[in-house]
């Protein structure tokens, strides 16, 4: 772990992920920031935690969990006045082009 | 098997949509039919700096399945996030039970050809689900969140399956086990139910899996299997003219029949799943699982049970009314208000059922009661109307009629008093001397005939039981010297 670097295909792999379009410059500029921060992240790697378990909360809290009620908030007018455009009580986008729905 | 000298590797993945009353993640309520948007609330629509509330319920659905399935319970859970832009998930990621999904290792028994068989259930997650998109001819889509953040069990189904038709029979099995959990209405064409297939075939001996195609738009039981059995002979083909066979993704085209290619997989998705930080983890304890063990209805298997040795139907019965909850409970409803099982399972897999496919609709949705069956049966069995008769009534109770006041407007009482009949039919008999002789000469021919008469006198309202009786009787007193 401690000598990886991060690539350049790699941070253009996840600008796209991230529907981002980053400028030659960008990527070299991000290649090298996401570098630093990698080296950075990579000094835990040198903690001993054979015997920690993972962690998936930083809170000790635990089941926390909302009661099966249903509360109509009464907002979707006002979320709607605040969507750049609606028509009805749809929201209006884009036409989107490609599949990549998930259900 | 369809396609000689292969075998065929199914997998189907499943996702139930549940009947909880708020939403996974927002209070916001779970509803069908509402005007667009009217169920959303700030966490549905993902804004900055909300937070998600975990709904207890949802995860409770999540544990009856896995009971349902016979899953083991996972007791430590976490949530994690799924990453993917699209415009029906405004948070740009869905939560879902990546790691640690609520049941593990779980198995359905189906009966495929006369042959039991169990196909395991690889994992059952609970998640969320996104909204809904529209596809305008104007340049915009337009977007309703009201199904977004609706809790989902995603059942992913081991590769155990081995040909088209017993895909359609898990289908079928795992339908009613969820069905009667009463966790979700499990229905195709209102999308409370989908399927995705993965299937391959490989020459019979080969140790190693075909390369798999993964079906998705498949939107009945019946395209499920339609879509299989193309791909099947599709893949045979291609394999036996030396060809190979691309990992791709195909869409079921009900029009043709066929399936045709959505997308080539390049590469494996790249979701960067991850914990999700703004939840607590979740640990179940062996007493939660009791409670909701105790919550759980009677399954399919314990009712069909109940009906051969308590009820005492036939097996084949028990499997009918067992098809669907809602028969099911109609049955037990009809049956606790009193009425004949047998006869009640009679008129259910008969004229109901008729009536049901006539109508092309469920049993929920139509004025049939419970209760107006259970009265009509029993006026049946009482003698007060006869199943002739029954068959208008039956009619009436179907646009939600009162049985015993649709009867009583309508005349159509049974005419069964001795005290009433009995003149009637010495009536009969004084005017038909030539019937008693030819009666008490063997005619039996001679007994039709009268009752015919004394059924006209009284307009077909008379009891034929009582009749005979009572006819027999007045013959019987006529011998002639």
């Amino acid at each position: 772990m401690a000598n990886e670097q991060i690539t350049r295909e790699e941070v253009e792999h996840v600008a796209s992920l991230a529907k981002l379009a980053l400028t030659d410059a960008e990527a070299d500029m991000f290649t090298d920031h996401l570098g630093k921060i990698f080296d950075i992240v990579t000094t835990l790697a040198e903690v001993d935690t054979e015997n920690v378990k993972p962690t998936y909360s930083v809170t000790e809290m635990q089941t926390v969990l909302r009661d099966d009620v249903a509360v109509n908030a009464q907002q979707s007018e006002a979320l709607l006045n605040n969507a750049p455009e609606h028509q009805g009580t749809l929201i209006k986008v884009p036409a989107i082009l490609n599949g990549g729905a998930e259900g | 098997m369809a396609v000689p000298n292969f075998e065929t590797t199914i997998g189907l993945e499943v996702h139930v949509e549940l009947k909880t009353n708020s939403k996974a993640m927002s209070p916001s309520p779970v509803q069908y039919g509402s005007k667009p948007n009217a169920n959303t609330n700030v966490i549905d629509w993902g804004y900055p700096g909300v937070l998600p509330q975990a709904n207890k319920g949802a995860i409770e659905y999540g544990m009856m399945a896995s009971l349902a399935l016979n899953a083991d319970i996972t007791r430590d859970l976490h949530w994690d996030r799924k990453n993917y832009f699209y415009p029906d998930n405004p948070k740009a990621y869905q939560i879902t039970q990546q790691q640690q999904p609520i049941g593990r290792h779980g198995w359905l028994e189906i009966e495929f050809e006369g042959q039991k068989k169990r196909v395991g259930i690889t994992e059952l997650h609970v998640e969320e689900d996104a909204g809904k998109n529209t596809h305008g001819t104007d340049g915009y889509s337009y977007v309703d969140l009201n199904r977004q953040g609706t809790p989902l069990i995603e059942i992913v189904g081991a590769p155990d399956i081995s040909s088209p038709d017993e895909a359609y029979a898990y289908l079928e099995a795992l339908r009613q086990a969820i069905q009667f959990t009463g966790i979700s209405d499990v229905k195709m064409e209102e999308g409370s139910m989908r399927v995705d297939a993965n299937i391959s075939i490989r020459p019979v001996g080969s140790s190693e899996y075909g390369t798999k195609v993964e079906l998705k738009n498949l939107n009945s039981f019946n395209y499920v299997r339609k879509a299989l059995a193309f791909e099947e002979n599709r893949h045979a083909k291609i394999y036996m003219s030396g060809g190979t066979i691309k990992q791709q993704t195909r869409r079921f085209d009900e029009a043709t029949g066929e399936t045709v290619l959505m997308r080539v997989k390049e590469t494996a998705d790249d979701y960067r799943y991850f914990p999700e930080p703004d939840l607590t983890p979740i640990h179940v304890t062996d007493d939660w699982i009791d409670e909701v063990k105790a919550k759980l209805p009677e399954t399919a298997k314990a009712r069909k049970a109940r009906y051969v040795d308590e009820l005492g139907l036939e097996v084949y019965d028990s499997e009918v009314l067992t098809q669907t909850l809602a028969m099911a409970n109609f049955f037990d409803e009809t049956v606790s208000f009193g009425a004949d099982p047998k006869r009640t399972a009679n008129y259910l897999m008969g004229d109901v059922n008729a009536f049901l496919n006539e109508q092309q609709a469920d049993l929920e949705e139509t004025p049939l009661t419970p209760a107006h069956l259970a009265d009509m049966i029993k006026l049946i069995d009482d003698g007060t109307i006869s199943t002739k008769m029954a068959k208008k009534v039956f009619k009436a109770i179907t646009k939600g009629d009162d049985p015993v006041e649709f009867v009583e407007k309508n005349g159509l009482k049974q005419l069964s008093d001795p005290a009433v009949l009995t003149p009637m039919i010495d009536e009969v008999l004084d005017n038909n001397e030539q019937s008693i002789i030819d009666f008490h000469n063997g005619k039996d021919r001679a007994v039709g005939f009268l009752v015919g008469q004394i059924m006209k006198q009284t307009k077909g309202s008379a009891n034929p039981a009582v009749v005979n009786k009572l006819l027999m009787a007045g013959l019987q007193a006529r011998k002639p010297e």
